[in-house]
């Protein structure tokens, strides 16, 4: 099986579809998309008629669970006054552009999928299989950690999202945790590209992650269209997070530019 | 009628579920510190021997008995951590299982200390992060409480690590006025970016009325336990209690708070003590209210 999984669209409706052409043209059996499908980027409902239309199973974030119940905020929790400030704007853009017919969808979509790969259990979630919204970062996931929790979920392989930023390793049990990153925004790299998880369960290795390039001057004109902060715009123009920089570890703050 | 000396709230108090071991603390030095700050809520000093020092094999068993149950990450609080003879060897076995966060008044890191957690920081299997103690933009605000002279070590700690290129988190317990709030944060972020700190964090904390405050100020009123009100859900999951539990040479306790609480000890050992506990201390209207969270 060959398939494609994609995480945290966060409105940047060219990436997605860049990664799907992209995705397709390796010819993949099967996309994946592991949720927040709003968030940050112009106009939700092109990225929602996207996905919808390509009949893609999606898993449901934090950020879909919140904008399809119409709930106050987009449950990420932070507490600096700044970051607090950015996710409200864009949490009060995306509730306001997301169009009623998709928010029962939103609202409906599973937690968590599970598919048999060639023998090969794969669990799909957004932030980690026991909580929408926990964050499994590369450099604060220890490694029993995730034994445990791969086993309660039955998993060979665990796809998850909800940090922004791809990562994977392989278990000490064969175990594989892929974290796919996002679609939305680059990966806090000083590149302006995207990144998407790519499985061939018929190679040694089987997972690949893929960054795309999609025309991010045109998102960008978008953005500003639309009135997005600046601070935004810069982040898809530079590959540098500007915003939501308090639940980065220690070290993976260290690598990016503020 | 049933009378008693103290008073008591006539319903049980709500229950906090244990949800699973997020976060492991070791109380690596017991209450032995540098200094003897008034508003320490566990009354820790130099000569504060209460809470003995955990040995590196206790150490070792605690961080073996977290991993087993699945932990996510390690803190290390005492008293001072660095005054631990065998912090080196403790930073590394706990950063060869998981992150490893050290709370600290920052008084003893100096070049040697700093390059060395430097080094780890770059190469360490896990995160390693700091939490390094200010209480005030100025010597005036931040002495009183901490001691005198402690606010110009700190500040010169804070910029030897932002030349290591180290991003402590800088917390802050809201001791008087004029410390709370948004402005207060922001300003605070500005002061830690001019010492030299690229990537400022600070962290605001509430004051816990326990300990020494008691005597700087005053404790908590008998009426001001949380009693038998409800608690939401989404409160209850999120309070320290319910995914951490800290080690103590004398014991493994509901939370680092209530170290000094004998019926807040849980048992010997972290796999006795993972099991629900009810809100009956006075400190806990603190972390539901004013919302305290150990956790950045
Ligand atoms: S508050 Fe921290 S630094 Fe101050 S006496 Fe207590 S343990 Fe030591
Ligand atoms: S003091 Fe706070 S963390 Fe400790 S038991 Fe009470 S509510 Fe829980």
């Amino acid at each position: 099986m060959r398939a494609a999984f994609f995480g945290g669209i966060y409105n940047n409706h060219l990436a997605l579809a860049a990664a799907m052409a992209d995705a397709r043209a390796r010819g993949v059996d099967a996309l994946y998309c592991l949720g927040d499908v709003g968030g940050f980027g112009p106009h939700p409902d092109r990225s929602l008629e996207l996905l919808r239309a390509s009949g893609m199973p999606t898993v449901q974030g934090n950020y879909d669970h919140s904008i399809g119940l119409g709930l106050e905020d987009c449950g990420c929790g932070y507490t600096d006054p700044r970051d607090n400030h950015f996710a409200r704007i864009s949490y009060a853009y995306t509730q306001e552009k997301t169009s009623s017919v998709h928010r029962p969808w939103l609202a409906g979509l599973p937690e968590r999928l599970s598919v048999d790969a060639e023998g090969t259990r794969l669990v799909m979630v957004h932030g980690s299989p026991r909580q929408q919204n926990e964050f499994l970062w590369e450099s604060t996931t220890p490694d029993p950690f995730l034994e445990r929790l791969l086993e309660q979920a039955g998993a060979d392989v665990l796809l998850c999202t909800h940090t922004g930023l791809h990562w994977q390793r392989r278990l000490r049990s064969g175990r594989r945790v892929v974290n796919v990153g996002a679609l939305g925004r680059p990966a806090n790299d000083g590149a302006t590209h995207v990144w998407y998880a790519l499985l061939d369960t018929r190679k040694p290795e089987p997972v690949e992650l893929i960054p795309v390039a999609y025309d991010f001057h045109q998102l960008v004109r978008e953005m500003r269209e639309e009135r997005l902060p600046e601070e935004f715009v810069e982040t898809i123009l530079t590959g540098w997070w500007t915003t939501c920089l308090e639940i980065l570890p220690a070290r993976e703050r260290l690598r990016g530019r503020y | 009628m049933l009378t008693t000396d103290t008073p008591r709230p006539l319903a049980p108090a709500p229950t906090v579920r244990f949800r699973w071991l997020d976060t492991l603390w070791l109380q690596v030095t017991g209450t032995l510190c540098n200094i003897a700050c008034q508003h320490c809520f566990i009354s820790c000093g130099p000569k504060a021997d209460q809470v003995p020092m955990m040995t590196l094999a206790a150490c070792e068993e605690a961080l073996a008995e977290g991993t087993r149950l699945g932990m996510r990450e390690v803190y290390f609080t005492g008293g001072e951590p660095f005054l631990h003879p065998e912090i080196q060897a403790l930073v590394d076995r706990a950063l060869a299982l998981a992150p490893l966060t050290i709370i600290t008044n920052g008084l003893l890191l100096d070049d040697a200390r700093v390059e060395w957690l430097a080094e780890r920081f770059r190469t360490a299997r896990y995160s390693l992060d700091l939490r390094v103690s200010l209480d005030g933009m100025t010597a005036a605000q931040n002495d009183p409480v901490r001691g005198r002279g402690t606010f110009e070590r700190v500040v010169s700690c804070l910029r030897r690590l932002g030349a290591a290129g180290l991003s402590p988190v800088v917390t802050v317990v809201e001791h008087e006025t004029g410390l709370e709030g948004n402005a207060a944060r922001q300003a605070f972020l500005e002061f830690v970016r001019g010492l030299g700190i690229r990537q400022p964090r600070v962290k605001f904390l509430p004051l816990l009325r326990l300990g020494r405050e008691v005597r700087r100020t005053h404790g908590y009123e008998p009426e001001e336990a949380w009693g038998a009100h409800a608690l939401a859900a989404s409160v209850e999951s999120s309070l320290l209690c319910a995914s951490s539990r800290i080690v103590t040479a004398q014991g493994v306790f509901t939370c680092p708070i209530l170290i000094e609480k004998p019926d807040a000890r849980l048992g010997d050992s972290v796999g006795q003590a993972t099991r629900d506990i009810s809100l009956k201390w006075d400190a806990c209207r603190t972390c539901v209210l004013d919302g305290l969270r150990c956790n950045t």
